[in-house]
């Protein structure tokens, strides 16, 4: 026994300053590195890799060009990119080894409502800035010092939707929404801004995200003889509702959330999806818009770039990435890397155009964004076609 | 009134589905005393290919039907074959997580061939939906409620007229004595498999004009059909057409009357009452053995 405790005696100083060593090595290599660390974590893979694996793909191109254009005052971006699996425990730990072990400057991410909510008070402990790309209204209300988001809220979905109903006239609504964070959230700002438009939600009905069949709730809907109907729901849910409401004769308009604006709707839906109106960001309509439009340039750059360097057609929700990137990078100048000055910078950007809208951050309204980052488009022929 | 017609109408579409699912679990419970947790990612499986082969395949429906049951069935016996008839001590705990555990398998596999998105497919005849009273009657259900007869038909009668169909009857109740008098038993498990397996592809093949499919769809649906089973009488083929039926258009007048939010609750609540009540199911003979 006792040759072993006096081994153990020695050596632990030896031990400990090697480790000490190690520690104040890294350190200090860190401190020498003259490019400008950011993290990013998205839901690369996982049931979200719709969201996380475009974002990740726009933000390796947008720090790519940065770095061609010279860096932020010569220092270079380098990015580390976690994949979160769209999971809230994951993502909690993803960002503490990007604040503990590679000493990033912000954090970019997650792609998920859930997973951002996660991982906020971690990031507001640690004081460091914080870009999401998640929907959720929740983020960024109430205002979080450290917290920023880039996709554009739900409560501008409702709001554009509510806006092109009250120009119609109409009065009366049914709204269906399905039973996840994504349909919970819609269906509270819908009930909650109805009154605003003048607007009344004569029926509320929910659906399951795999049921086969919703001909009950429309029906049900179809009783209280509402003048629209709004399902908010992402797929493949909200294309049975359409193509439910299509075999029941429902002859009344239907919207949809923006949570549908894909192709892939269009193709789930069939021709169910006729005259359906939804909201989307300019992305989806970028050929359409007038080159009046502030946002034209940006975004036929961004298509351009993203098909060119991945060979797929561009996603809707890659550019939340992309602008958070470039957001960060407006920020980031002249502040020599101080997280309090990033902070102080990102939350006085204005008219800021990105790929989702044009952001205006003030202390008050750290997403940014305006109704005017939505359009509302209709269905024609199988495609998309602008509304005024 | 129409409302209420048209709650039916939902229901029974709804409910022909599980039924023909639940039919599946309850053949190999007739045959093996087995429950199949892996049931519900067959339905995918018979679903996914049925899209495959008659959209980027371009073969006419009829073909693609054979062609994926078929298949299905196929992997339903290999499945027997190297990962139930393989194992040592097959007691039904260790067999029943190794189906779960297939479940998981059968996923993941059918996410890297199929992708996360879901798919669709255009409904089997053209006709617009039926107008009774006031009340749509889809096309498809019909398609759907007539396969849903005649396959449990054929299934009867293959029980009850055909030698083999006898034996499989002879292996459910008793697989040693069933040996003894000559019944290739193995052979029989076997055949049994792929016939549960198949009709879970039919499940699938029917449904996906109706709904979207996709790699996750199994988990849910398997869970409905085996309530329905249960609820109609594990093992009774008519007792799970019943169930089907039943479960399926109480889910639709939850919906309706109660509310969308306890649809899921309706039905399973229904499920424990009748439980309670009738430990067996509605046609149930069986002694329900608790595990």
């Amino acid at each position: 026994m006792r040759p072993l405790t006096k081994c153990k005696l020695n050596w632990m100083p030896v031990f400990i300053a090697a480790v000490c060593l190690v520690f104040s090595s890294a350190a200090f290599c860190g401190a020498a590195e003259k490019n400008y660390k950011i993290g990013g974590i998205f839901s690369v893979t996982g049931p979200a890799s719709f969201l996380g694996d475009p974002e990740k793909k726009s933000m390796e191109m947008a720090v790519e060009q940065i770095n061609n254009n010279g860096g932020i005052d010569g220092h270079m971006i380098e990015a580390v990119i976690y994949d979160t699996e769209g999971d809230p425990s994951k993502a909690v730990m993803s960002v503490s080894k990007l604040i503990n072990r590679d000493r990033v400057l912000a954090i970019i991410g997650p792609s998920r409502t859930p997973t951002s909510l996660a991982v906020i008070p971690r990031v507001q402990q640690s004081e460091i800035p914080f870009i999401s790309c998640a929907a959720g209204n929740k983020i960024v209300e109430p205002v979080k010092p450290w917290v920023f988001k880039t996709a554009q809220s739900d409560i501008l979905a409702v709001a554009s939707i509510y806006q092109h109903i009250k120009n119609q006239g109409m009065k009366a609504l049914g709204i269906i929404t399905v039973e996840n964070a994504f349909g919970e959230s819609g269906k509270e700002q819908l009930l909650d801004q109805a009154p605003e438009f003048g607007l009344q939600v004569v029926r509320s009905e929910t659906f399951g995200g795999k049921d086969s069949d919703m001909t009950a709730q429309l029906t049900k809907i179809r009783k209280e003889g509402p003048d629209a109907i709004i399902c908010w729901g992402t797929n493949p849910g909200p294309a049975v509702v359409a193509k439910n409401i299509d075999q029941l004769g429902i002859d009344i308009p239907l919207y949809q959330s923006h949570g549908v604006a894909s192709p892939k709707f269009i193709e789930l839906a069939g021709k169910a999806a006729e005259d359906i109106l939804l909201p989307t960001g300019k992305i989806l309509v970028a050929d359409l818009l007038p080159e009046s439009d502030p946002q034209k340039r940006v975004l036929t750059d961004y298509i351009k770039g993203y098909e060119n360097r991945y060979d797929t057609s561009v996603s809707g929700f890659g550019g939340y990435a992309y602008d958070a990137v470039n957001l960060l990078a407006k920020a980031l100048e002249g502040t020599g890397g101080d997280r309090g000055q990033i902070r102080k910078n990102l939350e006085n950007i204005k008219g800021h155009v990105g790929v989702s809208g044009v952001f205006n951050f003030t202390p008050a309204d750290h997403n940014g964004l305006d109704p005017d980052a939505f359009v509302m488009v209709r269905i024609k022929n199988g495609t998309w076609t602008l509304v005024k | 009134m129409q409302e209420v017609l048209q709650y039916i109408f939902s229901g029974i579409t709804s409910g022909a589905i599980y039924a023909v699912i639940a039919v599946g679990f309850s053949m190999l419970y007739n045959s093996t005393e087995l429950i199949n947790f892996a049931h519900g990612e067959f339905v995918m499986l018979g679903a996914l290919s049925f899209v495959t082969l008659s959209g980027p395949f371009q073969l006419p429906l009829m073909p693609a039907f054979i062609l994926s049951v078929a298949g299905v069935a196929l992997i339903g016996m290999l499945f027997e074959r190297l990962a139930i008839r393989t194992v040592r001590n097959p007691n039904p705990i260790v067999l029943i997580i190794i189906t779960v555990g297939a479940s998981i398998f059968l996923k993941g596999v059918g996410m890297l061939i199929w992708g996360k998105d879901a798919h669709t497919m255009p409904p089997f005849s053209g006709h617009p939906p039926l107008d009774i009273a006031g009340a749509k009657l889809l096309a498809q259900s019909l398609w759907i409620v007539a396969i849903l007869f005649i396959t449990v038909a054929g299934l009867h009668l293959f029980y009850k007229k055909t030698l083999t169909g006898k034996a499989m009857e002879a292996c459910a109740i008793s697989q040693k004595a069933a040996w003894l008098t000559g019944i290739p038993s193995k052979f029989m498990v076997l055949l049994a498999f792929g016939l549960s397996t198949g009709m879970g592809a039919v499940a699938g093949v029917i449904i996906s004009p109706i709904t979207m499919s996709s790699y996750d769809m199994g988990t849910m649906l398997g869970l409905k059909g085996f309530c329905a089973a249960m609820l109609g009488g594990l093992g009774s083929l008519w007792g799970s057409v019943i169930g089907g039926l039943l479960l399926g258009i109480l889910e639709a007048l939850g919906v309706g009357l109660v509310s969308s939010g306890l649809k899921d609750a309706t039905a399973f609540l229904l499920l424990l009452f009748i439980l309670y009540v009738r430990p067996s199911g509605i046609i149930g003979s069986v002694e329900v053995e608790r595990f």
